[in-house]
């Protein structure tokens, strides 16, 4: 499914509990405390690994979400506005994470700058439904993806970083 | 003073003002050489009579009342590949409602694909699809609605006019068809049909455009989406071979020709009661192999909805005369069984002996895209458990923000 690296940092992201989705009411709000929860133990665990990638916050009623991601190559860092909804059916299907910003740059999205994840990726959050939650999505989506498709469109010229560009 | 983003915001409302106006000038061309609406079907054969062909299958004795035709109405989720010819067909076929469902602007990378043309760049799917289909065949009434589904809002007013988007205002529509190419658009449309009652036909084509399939779901009665993991018709193509390094999904439109030809056929069967109407039926475009089987429901789906409906009809079911029929569906298993499914390649040790949850048998062709671990498997990691903090949901999304 994954590298090395990928694995022991999802297995130390705290498991979520609560089978709920956006349409519920008190059940979400406690599924929302969950995600904020495992995510602010996932950003730790990266910053104090040296591997600190992104943030991420979302409207108050937790249906949209925005933010930053970044990726660091050959010493330069390029950083990255991600989004995305959690869909009505949320935790049972995951949401779709986009980068509006790479859209067209890259066969490996679908319209809008939505990732193209990998075949491994459905499977492995259907089978660990309501546990995984949006930080594992961001550790076994997000990353791997960034990881792959960053350096392959800065060595293609489609990116540049923000120092350079208009020189 | 505007913004940067407001202006660019300007510029785009105003392209698209400019694609409607150049269109509306093409469509006027059109208008006149369309026809006035038809009041009734006739079965008369004259070169002006767009029916005659339809109300042969009638004189034929293989409908026996056409005409019905016109008091249906059928929401269209998705209209891209499948579904843009899917309501051209029902179009065509003097469907009486059409409701069409998307998000999408049709762009030139669809120009692949059938129906949609590129002079309507730019504009929503779903307005394009309005424009053509209603010069195609006036007689149909079209309600469209440009938004993605699967959001709170949207999912809501969904279901509103699943309920009362009917030929008569305030009725339910007759049949949903899920035309879409993601897996949470089908479970929103699989939640809202479990949880109304409605019967609806699901269609896919795979994302190497080699293989597809259509799929009724009435609720209680067949498997629903979330009984099972989704269903593949095998390719046989060697996973090795296949190349998906640098694309997401391949298209072509003989594929989904095929797809939505086998769908509305299907409609046709349900609606007009001619026929068999198939519960699953798939393509292989490598061998031309087209599976067919029917799947009941899984008693311990995770939609609470399906399981109601379930009980629902078990209800019904107990009430009704026993048919001498002997049914050939295949029973789903739900003990713990060793299964030989194909897996999706690279699957580990411990996920695949994690795979043995409750799995129907599948009649050569079809398969599972992935296995389900049995209930109380962990195929996941030894993490720990989120904690109980005390911090209210206010004070976690500030501390989120500070780090
Ligand atoms: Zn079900």
């Amino acid at each position: 499914m994954a590298d090395e690296a990928t694995r022991k940092a999802v297995s130390e992201i705290p498991l979520l509990k609560t089978n709920s989705g956006p349409r519920d009411k008190e059940l979400w709000v406690q599924r929302l405390r969950e995600e904020y929860l495992a995510l602010i133990k996932y950003v730790e665990n990266n910053k104090a690994a040296d591997n600190d990638w992104f943030r991420l916050e979302s409207n108050k009623e937790g249906t949209r979400w925005f933010g930053k991601c970044w990726y660091i190559h050959d010493l330069l860092k390029y950083e990255f506005e991600v989004e995305f909804d959690i869909p009505v059916t949320y935790p049972a299907t995951a949401p779709e994470v986009a980068i509006p910003e790479l859209d067209g740059k890259t066969a490996k999205m679908y319209r809008g700058g939505r990732i193209c994840l990998t075949d491994h990726f459905k499977p492995l959050w259907a089978r660990n439904v309501p546990k995984f939650g949006l930080a594992h999505l961001m550790a076994l989506g997000l990353g791997p993806w960034l990881a792959v498709e960053i350096p392959d469109l800065i060595s293609k010229g489609l990116i540049e970083h923000k120092d350079q560009q208009g020189s | 003073m505007s913004t940067v983003e407001e202006l660019k915001l300007r510029v785009r409302e105003l392209e698209n003002e400019l694609i409607k106006c150049k269109q509306k000038s093409c469509n006027t061309a059109y208008q006149a050489s369309s026809r006035p609406k038809i009041a009734q079907m006739s079965s008369e054969v004259v070169d002006s009579n767009p029916y005659s062909r339809l109300m042969a299958l009638k004189r034929m004795g293989i409908v026996e009342d056409y005409e019905k035709i016109r008091t249906y109405a059928v929401a269209v989720v998705g209209v891209g590949g499948v579904g843009s010819v899917t309501a051209e067909m029902l179009t065509r076929c003097g469907i009486g409602k059409l409701l069409l469902f998307d998000y999408d602007k049709v762009e030139l990378a669809n120009m692949n694909r059938l129906f949609f043309q590129p002079h309507q760049a730019g504009l929503s799917k779903v307005e394009a699809a309005e424009n053509t289909l209603r010069n195609i065949n006036p007689d149909v009434t079209f309600e469209v609605h440009n938004y993605n589904i699967t959001t709170v809002d949207n999912f809501t007013h969904f279901m509103d006019r699943i309920s009362n988007g009917g030929l008569q205002q305030g009725k339910p529509v007759d049949l949903v068809l899920s035309c879409v190419d993601n897996f949470e658009a089908r479970m929103a449309i699989n939640t809202a049909c479990n949880e109304l009652g409605q019967i609806w036909m699901e269609s896919g084509v795979s994302e190497n455009a080699m293989s597809g399939h259509i799929q009724l779901i009435s609720p209680g009665e067949t498997a629903c989406f979330a009984c099972a993991p989704p269903l593949v018709v095998a390719a046989n193509i060697d996973e090795k071979t296949l190349k998906k390094d640098g694309v997401c999904a391949a298209s072509l439109p003989t594929t989904m020709g095929v797809v939505a030809g086998m769908l509305v056929q299907n409609v046709l069967k349900f609606l007009l009661g001619f026929g068999t109407v198939s519960h699953y039926l798939g393509y292989n475009a490598m061998q031309d192999f087209f599976p067919t089987m029917s799947m009941k429901p899984n008693p311990q789906c995770s939609d609470a909805h399906c399981r109601g409906q379930q009980q629902e009809y078990q209800k019904k079911e107990a009430l009704r005369p026993r048919e001498e029929v002997a049914e050939t569906e295949e029973e789903v298993l739900h003990e713990d069984n060793e299964w030989g499914i194909e897996l999706v390649s690279e699957v580990t040790e411990e996920e695949l002996q994690s795979a043995s949850g409750p799995m129907p048998a599948l009649p050569e062709g079809i398969t599972f895209s992935y296995a389900l671990p049995s209930e109380s498997g962990d195929s996941a990691s030894a993490a720990p458990t989120v904690g109980e903090e005390d911090l209210s949901l206010e004070e976690l999304m500030a501390q989120m923000k500070k780090i």
